[in-house]
C-alpha cells in the first residue's frame, strides 16, 4: 500500500499525540494520586435511606483529628444537609447518594463534582485549606424543578466549628 | 447555475428515478427535523439567557427533550439513510433490488419518529398524562410513556432495515461484478452500518428489555446503572454514526469540489475500519465520574477513546491535502496561497470547509473531555454541548447542508434557488456556531451547568476567570439567533428551489482517487473479519463492566423507584415536601414561578 511521505510523518506524529495523551493521565492517576470516583461503595437500597445508619440523618461526622466524613443525600430537588458545614484545615471524605433519580454534585468552580446515581453511593476525598463558601448544585438532569436545586459547602475557620450541626 | 450545466452529464433522478425520489423523502424528513429542533432551540436559547422567557421553567425541559432528540436522532439520522442510500446506488451504479422494501425501511423511521415526537409534545399539554420530559439521554428512573419508548424501537429498526438494503444491493452487484473492489462509497456505508449494528446491541436491550416494559407497568424497578451504561454503549457510537457520512462527504465529494480529486483511497478505508473498531468500546468515558464502575474499566475506556482521535487525525491530514491538491490544480501556488485558488464562491465547498474547521476546534475539545482526570472539571457542565455544537451541530450539520446545495439539484433537475445566500447561510451558521459554542466552553470552566432552565441560583454566583455571566449569556444569545435565523436561509432556500422549473444535466460525477483501491491491501475489504475483531474488543471492554453492575445492584436494580415525567409542578413538589420537610424548596420554586 502506497503511503505518501508527509502522511507517514503525519501517523507518527498522531500516534506520538495519542500516547503522549494516555500518558499524562496515567501519570495523574499514579504519581499525583488523582483519585477516580469507583466502586469501592457497596450499593443501596434508595427507599429505605431513613434506616440506612449513614444516610437517615444526613451530616457532617468528625472520625479523627482534622478529618471528617459528609453523609449527603441528594433528592427532587436539594441537598441534604443544606449547608454542609466543615472546618477550615480539614478532610473531608463524601458519601453521597440519591433518594430518587439521577443527580449531580458538584460544587460550584472546582473539580469536585460527580454523579449521585440512585442505589450507589459516590465517595471521594476533598482538602478544604481556608474558609469561605462554596456552592453545590445538582448538573444532571432530575425532573421539572431541576434548576432550583442548590445547596451549599460553608468551610468555617477552625475555632468557630461547632460539629456541623444546623 | 451556469456551471451546474457545464457538466452536461445525467443526473441521479435521471439514472435512478426511483431511488432519487426515496432520496428526496428521507432528505425532506430530515428537513423538517431540523425546522422544529432549530424553533425549540432558539427558544430555549432566550429562555436559557433570559433575553425571553415564554413559558414556565417546567417546560423547559420538554422543549429541551424535543430539540434534542429531534437534532440528534430525527435530522440526524434521515439524512444519513439519505446520502447513504444516494452513495451506494451511485458508486455500485445500480438501482436498490426492491424498492417497496425501501419504502418499508423509510416508513417505520416515520412511525417511529411520530410516536416519539408525539409522546414529547404531549409535555406541553397539562391535561393529558402523556409526556417524556426525560431529555435525550433518558435516565432512569426518569420515566417516559411507553409511546416514546415505542418510537425509538421502531426507529431504530427502520434503520437497520436500511442497512439490510445496502448490503442486498451490495450482493447483487458482486454476483455482477465477481473480483471486483468495494467501491469506495459503498464501502463507507456498508462499514458505517456495521458499526451501528454492534452500537445498537446496547440500546435495544436497554429500550426492548427494561424500558419500555417498565413504562408499560410489566415490572416496578430497573437499575439505574445498568441502563445508563446501556445508553452509553450506543451513545458514543451513535456520534460517528452522524460523522461517518459527513466524512464520506469530506473524503469523496470536497475534493472534487475543489477542484481535484481523493489524494488516498486505501487511507479512507483504514480510517472507517478503524471507526469500526474502536467506535462502541469507549462508551464509559461518559462515566468517568460515575460510582459503581470500578476506575481500571474507566482507563481502559479512556485508552480506546484516545486511540480513536486516529482516523480523526488521519481524515484532518486526506482532506487538507486533497483540497490543496485541487487548489493548485486550480493554479494556486505557494506555501498557504494556494487556499485563495479554492471556490469560496460555491456553498457546497465553503460550508464542507468551514465544517472541517470547526470540526479541528471540537476535537480539540473533545480531547480535554476524553482525559479522564481533566474531565471532572468539565462533566455535565455547558462546555459538553459547547463541545458537541462543534462536532454533531456543526462538523455534521453545517456539512449535510452543505452537500445539499450539491446534491439536492442532482436530486431534482433543478438548479438550486441561490448561490449567494447558500454562502451567507454557511458563513452565518459558522459565526453563530463560533460565538454560541465559545461562550459556552468558557462558561463550562467557571461551573455553569449544562442542561437547566435557570443557571441562576439563591446562594451564590458564578465567577468568571475574565469577562461576565452576562457577557457570555449575550454571546450565547446572538449566536443561537444567529443560527436559527441561518437555518431559515437554508429552509428557505431549498423550498424555493423546489419551485424552480427542471433542467436537464445537472449531473456531476465524482473522479476516483489518486491512489486508487487497487493499492490497498484487499484484506480491507474483508468485513466479516473486521466485525469479528470489533466484537471482540466490545466484549473486552464491556463484560466485566456489566458483569459488575448487574452482580452489585441485580438486573432490575438495588430497589430504585419510578419516576413518571408528568409536567405537573405541584405534585413533584408536594413530594419533595413530603420527603425532605424543607419548606425553603417550596419558597425557592415559588419566587421561580412567580418570576415567569
Amino acid at each position: 500500500m502506497h503511503i505518501h511521505n508527509y502522511e507517514k510523518i503525519w501517523l507518527v506524529l498522531a500516534m506520538l499525540l495519542i500516547v503522549a495523551f494516555i500518558s499524562t493521565v496515567a501519570y495523574g492517576a499514579t504519581a499525583m494520586g488523582v483519585d477516580m470516583i469507583s466502586d469501592d461503595e457497596e450499593t443501596i437500597n434508595p427507599d429505605a435511606l431513613d434506616e440506612d445508619q449513614r444516610f437517615a440523618e444526613p451530616r457532617v461526622e468528625q472520625v479523627g483529628e482534622n478529618e471528617y466524613e459528609a453523609y449527603v443525600v441528594a433528592l427532587q430537588f436539594a441537598f441534604q444537609p443544606d449547608p454542609i458545614e466543615v472546618p477550615a484545615g480539614s478532610t473531608v471524605t463524601f458519601y453521597v447518594t440519591s433518594r430518587d433519580v439521577i443527580h449531580g454534585f458538584e460544587v460550584v468552580g472546582t473539580n469536585a463534582n460527580v454523579m449521585v446515581v440512585p442505589g450507589e453511593v459516590s465517595t471521594f476525598t476533598v482538602e478544604f485549606n481556608e474558609a469561605g463558601e462554596y456552592g453545590v448544585l445538582c448538573n444532571e438532569y432530575c425532573g421539572d424543578g431541576h434548576h432550583v436545586m442548590e445547596g451549599s459547602v460553608v468551610v468555617v475557620p477552625e475555632e468557630e466549628y461547632d460539629g456541623g450541626d444546623q | 447555475m451556469s456551471d451546474a450545466l457545464e457538466s452536461g452529464a445525467p443526473s441521479f433522478l435521471d439514472q435512478f428515478p426511483d431511488e432519487a425520489k426515496l432520496v428526496r423523502a428521507t432528505l425532506w424528513s430530515a428537513f423538517i427535523a431540523l425546522i422544529l429542533g432549530g424553533l425549540f432551540g432558539i427558544i430555549q436559547t432566550l429562555h436559557r439567557t433570559d433575553i425571553l422567557r415564554v413559558m414556565d421553567s417546567s417546560y423547559y425541559y420538554t422543549v429541551l427533550t424535543a430539540h434534542g432528540v429531534l437534532m440528534v436522532v430525527s435530522f440526524t439520522i434521515f439524512f444519513l439513510v439519505g446520502v447513504f442510500t444516494w452513495a451506494v446506488v451511485r458508486s455500485l451504479d445500480r438501482p436498490l433490488v426492491d424498492i417497496r422494501y425501501s419504502w418499508t425501511w423509510y416508513g417505520l423511521m416515520v412511525v417511529g419518529t411520530l410516536m416519539a415526537v408525539v409522546a414529547v409534545l404531549g409535555g406541553f399539554v397539562d391535561s393529558t398524562e402523556m409526556s417524556a420530559d426525560v431529555l435525550f439521554t433518558f435516565y432512569a428512573p426518569l420515566q417516559a410513556h411507553p409511546l416514546f419508548y415505542g418510537g425509538l424501537a421502531i426507529f431504530l429498526i427502520g434503520s437497520w432495515l436500511a442497512g439490510v438494503d445496502w448490503f442486498r444491493a451490495w450482493y447483487a452487484w458482486k454476483r455482477e461484478h465477481p473480483d471486483e473492489r468495494i467501491p469506495l462509497q459503498t464501502f463507507m456505508a456498508l462499514t458505517t452500518m456495521l458499526m451501528w449494528y454492534i452500537a445498537s446491541i446496547g440500546i435495544a436491550i436497554a429500550v426492548v428489555v427494561f424500558l419500555l416494559p417498565w413504562s408499560l407497568g410489566l415490572f416496578d424497578e430497573v437499575n439505574a446503572l445498568l441502563t445508563r451504561t446501556l445508553f452509553w454503549f450506543w451513545g458514543h457510537p451513535v456520534v460517528y454514526f452522524w460523522l461517518m457520512p459527513a466524512y464520506m462527504l469530506w473524503y469523496t465529494v470536497l475534493p472534487k469540489l475543489a477542484g481535484g480529486r481523493l489524494f488516498s483511497d486505501p487511507l479512507a478505508r483504514v480510517v472507517f475500519v478503524l471507526f469500526l473498531l474502536l467506535s462502541t468500546p469507549v462508551g464509559i468515558h461518559h462515566q468517568y465520574v460515575d460510582p459503581g464502575i470500578a476506575e481500571g474499566f474507566k482507563f481502559i475506556a479512556m485508552t480506546n477513546t484516545m486511540f480513536l482521535l486516529l482516523p480523526s487525525l488521519l481524515t484532518a491530514f486526506t482532506v487538507v491535502a486533497s483540497m490543496e491538491y485541487g487548489a493548485r490544480r486550480r493554479g494556486g501556488t505557494g506555501l498557504f496561497g494556494w487556499l485563495r485558488a479554492l471556490p469560496w464562491a460555491r456553498p457546497a465547498f465553503t460550508g464542507m470547509a468551514l465544517a472541517g474547521l470547526m470540526f479541528a476546534a471540537g476535537g480539540f475539545s473533545g480531547m480535554i473531555n476524553a482525559g479522564m482526570n481533566i474531565n471532572y472539571l468539565v462533566h455535565n457542565t455547558l462546555w459538553v454541548p459547547g463541545h458537541f455544537h462543534l462536532t454533531v451541530g456543526t462538523a455534521v450539520a453545517l456539512t449535510f447542508m452543505a452537500a445539499t446545495y450539491w446534491l439536492w439539484p442532482q436530486l431534482t433537475n433543478k438548479p438550486l434557488f441561490s448561490r449567494p445566500i447558500g454562502l451567507l447561510q454557511v458563513v452565518m451558521w459558522f459565526v453563530g456556531m463560533a460565538l454560541m459554542s465559545n461562550a459556552m466552553h468558557v462558561s463550562g470552566l467557571f461551573g455553569v451547568p449544562r442542561r437547566t432552565a435557570e443557571p441562576e441560583y439563591q446562594g451564590f454566583d458564578f465567577t468568571p476567570a475574565f469577562g461576565t455571566m452576562n457577557e457570555f449569556d449575550m454571546q450565547i444569545a446572538i449566536g443561537g439567533t444567529l443560527l436559527f435565523i441561518s437555518l431559515g436561509l437554508f429552509i428557505g432556500n431549498v423550498v424555493l428551489t423546489s419551485f424552480g422549473t427542471k433542467q436537464s444535466s445537472l449531473g456531476e460525477d465524482l473522479p476516483p482517487a489518486l491512489s486508487g483501491p487497487s493499492d490497498s491491501p484487499v484484506v480491507l475489504d474483508n468485513l466479516k473479519l473486521w466485525v469479528g475483531i470489533a466484537l471482540v474488543l466490545v466484549v473486552l471492554a464491556y463484560s466485566l463492566p456489566l458483569a459488575s453492575i448487574i452482580s452489585r445492584g441485580g438486573l432490575f436494580g438495588p430497589g430504585v423507584g419510578t419516576y413518571p415525567m408528568i409536567v405537573d409542578t405541584f405534585s413533584a413538589l408536594i413530594e419533595s415536601v413530603a420527603h425532605a420537610g424543607i419548606t425553603e424548596t417550596l419558597a425557592q420554586f415559588e419566587v421561580g414561578v412567580i418570576v415567569q
